[in-house]
């Protein structure tokens, strides 16, 4: 017997659905819908007051009316009135329509509290599940405010009907999540716990639910359901299926209870009870063995339910990730269902490897599948198993087999999906920068990329490789080449033009040799692409050419032919007509020395996290895909909320780094040369790939003074370099770039209050940081803090890298600078407060600027906090920041120096300091060191060849002080003589106590 | 959590669209449209699984879909949820309606929208699997009927009504 017979139901609804139904047209429904809505309406307003059948049917109409995608704008006062019969139909119609309908900011709400108040308190089973069922479904905060302690109520009562109790346990989830302040924790929340006992299945699904979101928040408060939880899964996983009645489908036990079981055991590690453990480790195996057996039933249902266990069994070995024999068999299951032929397992199975790929222990093992998964990209139908087969790929990709992975990945590219393109775009390009082992193949492959999807190759990509190129001398060459090659192609991407354009503006000279690639063949190229182009890129190709005046004396005629064509000078668009004007003109007037200058290659940038990294970071949502590690712990976040016990088994991979951080590793850093001299960098192009507005730089400059042309901030890697106008000889610029800065600091936010540190101040590196200002500071088997700092006249700024080293993340992280007295009246230092969540793997950049007031001796501290699994870290490092930071190098002839020694002569103003060498002696060594430490060296000053002499200005916000020093080797002795005298004798001191620790 | 379950046709007229996060009457539509352009786009013999659209919140969201003759069941959910679990519901739904209805069709969601949500709100409850045993289902669902019917009797004769 159906439970609902096809004659009975509501005449008047039926004949006007089937009316519906018979337009012919979309303006004859929405006339037959007006009509209705109209009837409908005079029916509710008539003074005939409806009976509950004719208002059930009516609402039934708007209902129906609603889902054709009408808006109903009236009738939700009807309902609200049916919520109060206590008829169950009427009810329940009422109920149904405002779970619908009504939005749960609703004016009515209160009115609907008020029948749901008392359905909730009739004892009524029937009318309680519907008033339950509304508060789960609209989920207001008024609705929890009103029912916060209501719901709880009824969950445990002793008396409560089954069915209601599974209603009042979602409900109260539901307003958990919608507003969990107002949720209190409280005696019953041990009592929830028990449900897990209930005899019921339904309330034990339901129960365990409720559970895995409390117990996301409040691990310690729910931690006893794991032996509950362990307990049932195990009567479970172990009966026989017809034991469960009911709660078996398809032959297999309980299946959703099973799941969602397993889910909660993943909210905590294993369980430290080695009963309890053993027991789990049993039904895991259990559960494991079964996929083996032979199915019991044909059908694809029997096999789902099968599989939902197991993925879910195996999502739980590798959240454990502590038992290798479970983590191998799972590993060879997935590697089974990747060759399944249900596309679903095939696709499940990709995912779940994702997961395993970032486990230490099953990384290798998850790269045996590599030909399959490859073979999954090749031959799928289905795009969604495709996009899976490219984040496995992306997971497992290690230096081993990156070549392979991108060069799979590259060919995919040229027929994936449009959907995917961008996505697999990053992929690729964070591969090839992450694995490179030599930065050749790192440029072919992006320039690949380029040619093969340069519509879907985003602005972060092609900066990005611009920055490799310019911070990696050796690979310059190598990328003119290459790219002149590429743009000999008749039709080239337009990405490739603008790559093309930068590299041969900077390094056309490296290629100049060969007459195949002559100054004017390198021109000519571009220029043939140039008029293709769109505005941004004509302006990247204008600035290309003036670097090619600079670059190619021999080409400058020809170039100001083509700037001073009309369609330059005269073009419409008012950024590209300036360009050719400006550059035209500083070709023009300015000498081969200040064009070289200007023109200047452009200095390494600073390092940084790849931008595609975080590109690919926010469009994934911050998680998906991003780090391999950080794949492994977001989906720990998504599932479980809680990752604070994954600590054990990270480490011993090599952290995954991105680029940044290899570089720092790895090689020398680039930036690593003496500091430029401030006079150089006026106009480092205004190509900057760091900032896609540099195009835009120079729109509202002065034009007469040629220097301004480009001294907007974004030209300038630290936005320091506008200080550089300082020495150019403009006044007028020196003040503006000095009020800028003084911007920055009053943006800022004040130092960090005095005494909060409490750890012994580590000190060991400091003297490192004297002569140079690029390293690692500090570094522990948490966290490993690099530093990179620039500094100009009185002012600096430092980016402070704090490396997380493990796989888990960093809370509450703070870090604050302190400078106690009388330090804090010396020098400034603003911070910007750092994020307070610091991923696994990832690195987090904290900038501070810095100024200096007056001379000091002292030097501030870094305090650093976070709780690193359940414990606070505490760590304060020495911050070296030192005198000498703010000298400026002054070159003088020998006669000048004489002079201004002899005028410091008073004994104060000389500081003397004999001491044994601690390093060899060698003479390369020692001009490297006292250029680091920032003056000048003079050379044929001192009548002694092998003495070392230097000069510079100690730059403060209040006084400058011009300082000279002599370092008299004795190679004999193993000694040093350090001979400093200024204009204080504080400065002096200070001085000379620094360096001459350095040798 | 179940963030929605949309039922349409295979010529993308909804038959039941349920929400259990709050979206503006538009937006509503636009995800039922959206959400049909992505499914129906795809063949028979793939996956039930695909990334979910943009109007939904949150980033891991996805659709859980089976095709039923002239029908597409939908149920779009984020990554707490068991796509296998989810799909043996959507069976679990239809073989309930199946069982109300005998023999359910199309034309039995248009005319008794109403008891088709009555069954949902047995199964799934804001957001959450409710029950998923098909036989107290039923007999809840039956118990309503009982009611429903007695209450008609005795207060009401439906005639001559339009």
């Amino acid at each position: 017997m159906p439970a609902v017979s096809k004659g009975d139901g509501m005449r008047g609804l039926a004949v006007f659905i089937s009316d519906i139904r018979n337009c012919k047209s979309k303006e004859a429904e929405i006339k037959r819908i007006n009509k209705e809505l109209a009837n409908i309406r005079s029916k509710f307003k008539g003074d005939k007051a409806l009976d509950g059948y004719s208002k059930k049917k009516y609402v039934c109409k708007l209902l129906f009316i609603f889902l054709l995608g009408h808006d109903i704008d009236f009738g939700h006062m009807e309902a609200v009135n049916l919520l109060s019969s206590n008829k169950y139909t009427e009810k329940q119609i009422g109920y149904l329509f405002i779970s619908v309908l009504v939005n749960s900011n609703s004016d009515l709400i209160r009115l609907i509290n008020n029948a749901i108040k008392n359905d909730l308190s009739s004892r009524n089973p029937t009318f309680m599940n519907l008033a339950l069922h509304c508060i789960a479904n609209v989920g207001s905060r008024e609705m929890a405010e009103a029912f916060a302690a209501d719901v709880p109520r009824i969950l445990v009562a002793g008396d409560t009907m089954d069915s209601v109790k599974q209603s009042a346990a979602l409900c109260l989830l539901r307003l958990n999540r919608t507003s969990p302040d107002l949720i209190p924790m409280g005696e019953w929340t041990s009592r929830v716990v028990h449900l897990l006992n209930d005899q019921h299945l339904g309330v034990v699904t339901a129960a365990t639910s409720l559970i895995i979101t409390l117990a996301q928040k409040n691990p310690d408060d729910f931690k006893t359901s794991v032996s509950l939880a362990v307990a049932r899964l195990s009567r479970i996983v172990t009966s026989a299926s017809t034991d469960l009645q009911d709660y078996t489908y398809y032959f297999v036990a309980a299946p959703w209870l099973s799941v969602k079981l397993l889910r909660l055991l993943q909210c905590y590690p294993p369980p430290e009870d080695a009963a309890i453990r053993g027991r789990l480790t049993e039904c895991l195996e259990t559960i494991l063995n079964k996929a083996q057996e032979p199915p019991k039933s044909k059908k694809v249902q029997h096999s789902n339910a099968k599989n939902a266990v197991l993925f879910e069994a195996i999502s739980l070995i590798i959240h454990h990730d502590s038992e290798p024999t479970l983590l191998v068999r799972a590993c060879n299951q997935l590697g089974q269902f990747l060759q399944h032929r249900e596309t679903n397992l095939r696709y499940l199975a990709l995912e779940s490897m994702c997961t395993l790929a970032s486990s230490e222990f099953s990384h290798e093992a998850v790269k045996t599948h590599i030909e399959t998964v490859i073979n999954a990209l090749k031959t799928e139908r289905d795009v969604s198993v495709r996009q899976r087969a490219v984040d496995l790929l992306y997971a497992m990709c290690d230096r081993s087999n990156a070549k392979q992975i991108v060069a799979e990945m590259l060919s995919y590219l040229e027929t994936a999906d449009y959907s995917i393109r961008e996505e697999i775009v990053l992929k690729v390009a964070i591969l090839a920068e992450k694995y490179a082992v030599e930065y050749t193949w790192y440029v072919d492959t992006i320039l690949n990329l380029i040619r093969i999807a340069g519509d879907y190759v985003s602005e972060e990509v092609w900066y990005r490789v611009i920055q490799i190129v310019i911070n990696r001398d050796d690979v310059q060459g190598y990328a003119a080449k290459t790219v002149f090659e590429a743009l000999q192609a008749p039709a080239c991407h337009e990405n490739l033009v603008k790559v093309g354009g930068y590299i041969l503006g900077e390094f056309g000279n490296l290629i100049a040799g060969d007459p195949r690639s002559s100054p004017l063949i390198q021109f000519n190229l571009l220029h043939s692409k140039f008029h293709l182009c769109s505005v941004p890129t004509r302006a990247l190709l204008l600035s290309a050419y003036v670097k090619f005046i600079n670059l190619f004396p021999e080409v400058k005629g020809t170039i100001q032919e083509v700037l001073r064509s009309d369609s330059q000078l005269r073009n419409a668009d008012v950024e590209l007509q300036q360009r050719a004007v400006e550059y035209l003109r500083l070709s023009c007037i300015a000498s081969t020395d200040i064009l070289a200058t200007v023109l200047e290659e452009m200095p390494p940038f600073p390092e940084r996290e790849s931008s595609i990294l975080a590109k690919l970071k926010k469009k994934k949502g911050s998680g998906t895909v991003s780090d391999v590690e950080d794949t492994r712990k977001e989906r720990n976040t998504n599932v479980n909320g809680s990752t604070d016990h994954t600590t054990a088994t990270t480490n011993t991979k090599p952290s995954p780094s991105s680029f940044v951080s290899d570089l720092l590793a790895a090689a020398p850093p680039p930036t690593n040369r003496p500091r430029p001299v401030p006079s150089s960098s006026i106009l480092h192009m205004p190509l900057s790939p760091l900032s896609p507005q540099a195009y835009a730089v120079h729109s509202a400059a002065p034009l007469t003074p040629f220097y301004q042309v480009t001294s907007s901030p974004s030209s300038d890697l630290l936005g320091l370099g506008n200080s550089s106008a300082v020495n150019s000889g403009s006044p007028p610029a020196a003040s503006n770039a000095a009020s800028l800065l003084v911007d920055v600091f009053s943006e800022s936010l004040p130092v960090a209050p005095l005494g909060t540190a409490s750890a012994p101040i580590i000190e060991e590196n400091f003297s490192r940081f004297v002569c140079k200002n690029n390293g690692v500071l500090y570094e522990n088997q948490l966290l490993q803090i690099g530093l990179k700092s620039e500094f100009r006249q009185n002012l600096g700024r430092m980016y402070v890298f704090y490396g997380n080293k493990t796989s888990t993340q960093f809370l509450n992280f703070s870090a604050s600078v302190v400078c106690h007295e009388p330090l804090n009246a010396q020098l400034n230092v603003h911070t910007k407060t750092a994020d307070p969540v610091v991923d696994g793997g990832a690195q987090l950049q904290q900038i501070l600027n810095i100024e200096c007031l007056s001379d000091f001796v002292e030097a501030p501290v870094l305090n650093i906090n976070f709780r690193y699994g359940g414990s606070v870290q505490n760590i304060a490092v020495r911050l070296p920041v030192t005198l000498n930071k703010f000298f400026q190098p002054t070159e003088m002839m020998s006669q000048d120096f004489f002079q201004r020694w002899k005028q410091l002569s008073d004994p104060q103003q000389e500081v003397q300091k004999i001491f044994k060498a601690k390093h060899s002696m060698d003479t390369e060594i020692t001009k490297a060191k006292i250029i680091g430490f920032g003056t000048a060296l003079l050379d044929g000053v001192d009548p002694n060849p092998s003495n070392f002499v230097g000069a510079g200005v100690i730059h403060t916000k209040t006084i400058q002080v011009g300082c000279l020093l002599r370092l008299e080797p004795n190679t004999q002795a193993q000694m040093y003589r350090l001979t400093l005298r200024t204009s204080r004798g504080s400065v002096s001191q200070r001085l000379c106590d620094l360096l001459s620790e350095q040798f | 959590m179940i963030k929605a379950i949309l039922i349409f046709n295979n010529h993308g007229k909804p038959r039941l669209s349920k929400f259990y996060e709050h979206y503006s009457e538009d937006t509503e539509q636009q995800i039922i449209r959206e959400t049909f352009h992505l499914v129906s786009k795809r063949d028979e013999n793939v996956c039930n699984f695909l990334e979910g659209g943009m109007l939904i919140d949150g980033s891991d969201n996805k659709l859980i879909y089976r095709h039923y003759a002239t029908l597409y069941f939908v149920f779009c959910v984020d990554s707490s949820e068991s796509e296998l679990g989810i799909l043996d519901l959507i069976q679990v739904f239809v073989e309930t309606l199946d069982k109300c209805f005998e023999n359910v069709c199309e034309l039995d969601l248009i005319f008794h929208v109403d008891k088709v949500h009555n069954i949902l709100a047995e199964m799934v409850m804001g957001g959450m699997v409710l029950e998923t045993n098909m036989n107290e289902i039923i007999t809840q669902v039956d118990a309503q009927n009982k009611m429903e019917k007695s209450e008609t009797f005795i207060f009401q004769s439906p005639r001559q009504d339009r």
